[in-house]
């Protein structure tokens, strides 16, 4: 078993280091723009931004002509394998040897922490679209932290929030026990007691379970109003399931607290339909959103889910700052971005604020049932538009960075 | 209060044999693999999922239902395992063990690196059979019918294999062969068909457990990988290569970690290889395995 171990250790360490080989190609060139998109491309992530993220960075860099600061925009790519420590080596690659400006893409927030900080060093943006953690903009804020899309505030804030006041007063937590789920569980726990709710149970399941029966059971017994998933991914999906097998929807209301549309798509209508979420962006929310959603489709097989739409916007948010202000300095493009507002198929009503934090108008919607359905990509039912400054929280003092 | 508690503990148990049915399922096929053959098979985790994934592709594109699929597919997914074994396990067969379990170790990265490729990593869908739906309110849950099926499935199919291993006199060709291959071969028996055949059969259970998987669990490319740790912790809980042995550990960590969910959750997927460590201190062989 000794020499297995050996040999299974050093296949992983000549992964690594192919992993990072593979993008480092070209020495640093000044005045020139080069991009770097990080995804998961064969993980559990893979669907919400994988190669999807890089098609969408792909269509934004074509979008704006392909050209700036009168050279071409180089786009270069690796996979993080969600793991910080590859992440961290390939993004000191890019930003210390390759002249990548910008990093984006970024899906889980431990790879988006372990960039963050790399890039702060090298004084290089981060661009996050794909991670849900408010720690970017709150406890680790930065100057060059930007983040996009949507966060764990913005969720609690968007679905919780109507269902307490509607008078759902009890809440059990079915959470992934990992950072994500932690913060979303904390964040979501505020809302319910501020507004007047109570939490009576919490359970942390250990990510990638598969069998949430025992869990369903428990909820069951909690005498709970509603059971929020704090999850993601299959771990939902598989929740979800268990929970109408054994009946729980019958007798209290399921919230999953992050569901991409992706994920929406793998439930079985019959099972997750009706039930309420908040998105960020909704391919069939209205023309300019069905218009390039359309163009994504046509190049990647699959409908967007926000991270990909979040990506294709900030990445043009960058260019549009960087060919205003005549340089790919990351301090004077960020103070660009900052002052421009963003305005596109993604962005409504948007601002990026000096904490970095990108407000948006957000999107709670319901999970159509099968007979709403008119084909596989046909599966939300737009309710409301939440305003951006109800969805995430006020900037804290000590993130302003304007 | 105390009677409520036991009600749910009750609970508890029940779901934890449900899932423990699961992995005595799993174990056994890997156990008649490594019991019988010596070979370690890694793949068993991505056959499971390929299992999963012929019930999904059967039905939507051949209206292959659940029934027909629970006989279709482990022998789909047991002629994939003896392709596997003729072509690619065979001619390393005389190696160390360490080179068949590297091969199948790559074997199931290629398959679920294909499948995530093809059907993306969200998972696809697959519904409960109608004939299954529903289910009975017991005293202290609410029992769905298909759990109830995946006991009894999982048990008889565990008992008949069992029994045909140890007690008829096909078995004892099979024990006998890959105990002593040349004095089989010498009385004529055919020993590198049995030992084929015998992959077949322990791969066509994985593929048994994945038609088993689909209605409850998400369908998607890591759903083998996720277990596939698990069910050799059971293994070797239960002494490898013991064929009763790793339906009985199945069944009892199954209960364990169900226990173990119910007390302290954050533990649920730690708790079978603490108890891995404390047998292999205590008995190195395993539960049920012989003494070298």
């Amino acid at each position: 078993m000794k020499t297995f171990n050996k040999s299974l250790t050093a296949a992983l360490v000549s992964g690594v280091i192919a992993a990072t080989a593979a993008t480092s190609v070209m020495a640093e060139s000044d005045g020139k723009v080069k991009l770097g998109i990080l995804a998961d491309m064969g993980g559990v992530y893979a669907d919400i931004c994988g190669r999807g993220c890089v098609t969408a960075a792909e269509m934004a860099i074509e979008d704006f002509g392909g050209k700036a600061l009168g050279q071409p925009i180089e786009l270069v790519t690796a996979d993080s394998q969600l793991k910080p420590d590859i992440a961290s080596s390939i993004a000191r690659q890019w930003v210390e040897a390759d002249g990548v400006d910008a990093i984006g893409g970024l899906v889980s927030s431990a790879v988006s922490g372990a960039v963050s900080k790399v890039n702060l060093n090298a004084k290089k943006l981060t661009l996050i679209s794909g991670s849900a953690s408010n720690t970017f903009t709150t406890k680790s804020c930065n100057p060059f932290n930007v983040h996009w899309t949507y966060n764990v505030v913005a969720l609690a804030n968007g679905t919780v929030k109507p269902m307490v006041q509607a008078g759902k007063k009890k809440w059990f937590f079915i959470t992934a026990d990992y950072s994500f789920g932690h913060a979303l569980e904390g964040v979501a726990s505020k809302v319910i007691n501020e507004n007047g709710g109570e939490v009576v149970g919490t359970i942390r399941a250990p990510l990638g379970t598969t069998d949430f029966s025992s869990y369903v059971l428990q909820a069951q017994a909690s005498g709970a109003d509603v059971v929020a998933l704090a999850n993601a991914g299959n771990d939902t999906v598989n929740a979800l399931k268990t929970a109408t097998e054994f009946g729980l929807t019958e007798m209290m209301d399921v919230a999953g607290l992050l569901v991409f549309t992706q994920n929406a798509q793998a439930m079985d209508p019959a099972v997750a339909g009706g039930m309420r979420l908040t998105t960020g962006f909704y391919w069939d929310m209205d023309d300019k959103a069905r218009d390039w959603s359309q163009r994504f489709e046509e190049r990647h097989g699959s409908i967007p889910s926000m991270i990909h739409a979040g990506v294709y916007s900030a990445t043009t948010h960058y260019l549009n700052a960087v060919e205003a202000s005549g340089t790919e300095d990351a301090a004077v493009v960020i103070k660009k971005m900052k002052a421009t507002k963003p305005e596109d198929f993604f962005s409504r009503n948007a601002e990026l604020r000096a904490d970095g934090r990108m407000v948006h108008d957000m999107l709670s919607v319901e999970i159509k049932k099968s007979e709403e359905r008119k084909d596989k990509n046909d599966i939300y039912k737009v309710i409301s538009v939440i305003p951006g400054n109800e969805a995430f929280s006020p900037m804290l003092p000590q993130c302003n960075f304007s | 209060m105390f009677d409520i508690n036991l009600f749910a503990l009750f609970g508890q148990l029940l779901v934890g044999l449900i899932n423990g049915s699961f992995y005595a399922l799993l174990s056994l096929g890997l156990a008649i693999i490594f019991g019988l053959l010596k070979i370690i098979n890694f793949a068993q985790g991505a056959l499971y999922m390929l299992g999963a994934f012929i019930a999904f592709l059967a039905l939507k594109y051949m209206g292959i239902n659940y029934w027909a699929a629970l006989i279709i597919v482990p022998v789909c997914v047991g002629l994939v395992g003896i392709l596997m074994e003729r072509f690619l396990i065979r001619p390393i067969a005389n190696e160390d063990h360490l080179y068949s379990l590297l091969l199948t170790f790559g074997l199931a990265l290629i398959i679920q690196g294909a499948f995530t490729h093809m059907f993306g990593s969200s998972g696809l869908s697959y519904a409960i059979p109608e004939e299954l739906k529903g289910g009975n309110r017991l005293p202290f849950m609410y029992l769905p019918n298909y759990r109830a099926w995946i006991i009894i499935a999982s048990v008889a199919v565990c008992f008949g294999t069992w029994y045909m291993i140890e007690k008829t006199k096909l078995g004892a060709y099979l024990r006998a062969g890959t105990e002593n291959p040349q004095l089989m071969q010498a009385f004529g028996i055919n020993v590198p068909l049995i030992v084929t055949l015998t992959f077949g059969f322990g791969v066509a259970l994985a593929g048994f457990a994945g038609v088993m998987a689909a209605p409850v669990y998400s369908v998607s490319p890591d759903m083998g990988s996720n277990i596939l740790i698990v069910v050799f912790a059971i293994v070797v809980i239960g002494g490898m290569g013991s064929i009763g042995g790793a339906i009985l550990t199945g069944l009892g960590m199954g209960v364990v970690e169900g226990l173990t969910k119910y007390f302290y959750p954050e533990a649920s997927t730690t708790v079978i290889f603490l108890v891995m460590v404390i047998v292999l201190l205590l008995k190195p062989a395993g539960l049920f395995g012989k003494e070298a």
